[in-house]
């Protein structure tokens, strides 16, 4: 029964079946998962379905099981942002995004593997090890947030809430050939998700269709006065699935195919610009100037911010705690042996360009170059509807191909890090495969038009097939 | 670009304890790093504003009204160093 389903196929099994069943077979096929892509899964998912067996739930989520990334808060259950530092903690509370999917009568089957504390690419830093591609077990499935796209690949879980601070829903999303949004800055409510760089990162749905990601919109987005960025809107988002681009006027940044972009990954994204204009939209070449100075001043924002946030993890009231005879000598050791390697290297480079005399030239600098990224993106969107690109410059690397050198990971995150600077909201969907390995299509959007990549999005997927294509399961 | 000496600086004010067979690898990768964010320094910002963030917020208040926290308890509850109600840490000192 588990496997590859949209919210509606699994509405219609547990009408058919029961919650229960549903759940208990999600469950199974993840004990027998290969992928490592969960750190905690939740046995007591049992209970909470017979509970909607027992006594219905007329949420629009009834039973529907969902699995949560490990940065964000779930009362009761463990969330360690795959990091030993963390190892044991239970929140007391749940995220505003959690409180939401439980009205909804969303079950939660487990937490995703993920890089420690978000800071990555490919999910190989997390402390409970790299989760695999569902695609090809040699490679990564993306990061951050790579459990939580591996699992929506793989059938271990229908749909998946992820986060994205440079990249971390879409990038996982086009290695692992499934749907990722980052929603507009400030459209969900970050509560509750253990801050990474806060300026920056957005929660965000993963999914096998454009449709499930609209479903989980209207109802994890929304004000919250417990976030003081959260911002009241009163979109819905079921309302962008309509299959018609006409006239739709797409803009293609030249800077975003450039150097280092794998040439089956451009054709395939022209294929689908190409597609688009037989729909009914129309395209032209544009250029955002300033986006080859985007990936060095994202990543001075995301370690200066993740310096001042991450100082909370001192062994002092939770989680990991070191031995020494005073304070500051036990939460260095703990620190030092709690963090792993690139945690580490994050900190003392954010700490490092804060501190005297090297502020300006580094956090200030950064922070200017920030509003001259999204100078480009104003300019660009007075003339187009959307900007279509390719998610990631080529498909899912190799394990341990880039882990011994920090920059060259970095350097994969060139077309989704200046999207999070400007705050704009932008989708990956699968746009075709290479050697078996799915190719991701990012179409981003104006602040707060999250409709109109929708519809781009879904008018695509209707008339495509690239998103029925399903792994092989695991030998 | 940074010295082993400056990584253990950082070090200490990051509070990250930074042992002497690991300095000189902090050191070597994060020069990577800073050399190519170095290249900003190519970028005209002459008049041109920091965007701390994107929201178009600029400050948010709420009634000062007393609101329902987490119990003492639920807040302890994540380690066993505990003391009366506090958390019991090494001496500052």
């Amino acid at each position: 029964m588990a496997g590859w389903a949209s919210i509606s196929q699994i509405k219609e099994k547990i009408a058919e079946k029961s919650a229960e069943e549903v759940t208990a077979s999600y469950l199974e096929r993840i004990k027998k998962s290969k992928i490592n892509a969960y750190t905690t899964v939740c046995e007591g998912a049992i209970e909470k379905a017979q509970e909607i067996d027992d006594k219905g739930h007329n949420g629009p989520l009834a039973g529907i099981p969902i699995a949560i990334k490990d940065n964000i808060s779930t009362k009761g259950i463990y969330t360690t942002c795959s990091s030993k530092i963390l190892q044991g903690y239970v929140p007391p509370y749940d995220a505003h995004i959690v409180e939401r999917l439980k009205d909804a009568g969303a079950i939660i089957l487990g937490k995703t593997n993920m890089d420690e504390f978000a800071m990555g690419t490919s999910t190989e830093s997390s402390f409970y090890g790299p989760t695999l591609n569902p695609w090809d077990k040699e490679r990564v499935p993306g990061g951050s947030s790579g459990g939580s796209a591996a699992v929506v690949a793989a059938g271990e879980a229908p749909v998946s809430i992820g986060s994205d601070t440079g990249g971390s829903v879409r990038c996982p999303a086009a290695f692992c050939g499934v749907v990722g949004l980052k929603p507009t800055y400030g459209t969900i409510s970050r509560y509750g998700l253990i801050s990474y760089a806060n300026s920056l990162e957005q929660i965000g749905p993963l999914a096998t269709c454009v449709s499930d990601i609209a479903t989980l919109m209207d109802i994890i987005a929304g004000y919250d006065s417990r976030d003081s960025t959260s911002v009241k809107t009163e979109m819905v988002y079921k309302d962008a699935l309509v299959d018609d681009v006409s006239g739709m006027k797409i803009g293609v940044p030249e800077e975003y195919f450039g150097e280092g972009i794998d040439p089956a990954v451009e054709n395939a994204v022209w294929d689908a610009i190409q597609f688009f204009e037989e729909l009914g939209a129309s395209w032209e070449q544009t250029s955002l100037p300033h986006t080859s100075y985007a990936l060095a001043a994202y990543y001075i924002i995301a370690m200066s911010e993740a310096s001042s946030n991450l100082a909370r993890f001192d062994g002092t009231r939770y989680g990991y705690r070191s031995e020494g005879d005073n304070w500051h000598v036990m939460a260095s050791r703990t620190r030092a042996e709690g963090f792993g390697p690139e945690v580490k290297r994050r900190i003392l480079l954010g700490t490092y360009a804060l501190s005297a005399g090297y502020h300006d030239k580094y956090y200030l600098k950064a922070l200017k170059v920030r509003t001259l990224v999204k100078k480009d993106f104003d300019i660009a969107f007075k003339k187009f509807d959307c900007l279509m690109t390719p998610t990631m410059p080529t498909p899912a690397f190799r394990i341990g191909e880039k882990v011994e050198d920090p920059l060259a990971l970095y350097l994969a995150d060139v077309n989704t890090v200046p999207i999070n600077l400007a705050g704009v909201p932008s989708i990956s969907l699968p746009c075709g495969f290479t050697d078996g390995l799915p190719i991701g299509l990012q179409i981003i959007g104006k602040h707060f038009d999250e409709t109109t990549i929708l519809k781009a999005a879904y008018s695509f997927e209707q008339n495509t097939d690239h998103h029925t294509r399903r792994p092989q399961e695991m030998a | 670009m940074i010295t082993k000496e400056e990584v253990e600086h950082v070090g200490w004010l990051a509070r990250i304890e930074i042992h002497e067979n690991e300095a000189q690898d902090y050191a070597e990768k994060l020069s990577a790093v800073l050399e190519y964010f170095s290249q900003l320094d190519e970028v005209n910002t002459e008049n041109v504003e920091p965007t701390y963030h994107v929201a178009d917020i600029v400050n948010v208040f709420r009634d000062d009204v007393i609101r329902l926290s987490l119990p003492q308890e639920e807040v302890l509850s994540n380690t066993d160093k505990k003391q009366e109600g506090n958390f019991l840490a090494p001496r500052i000192m």
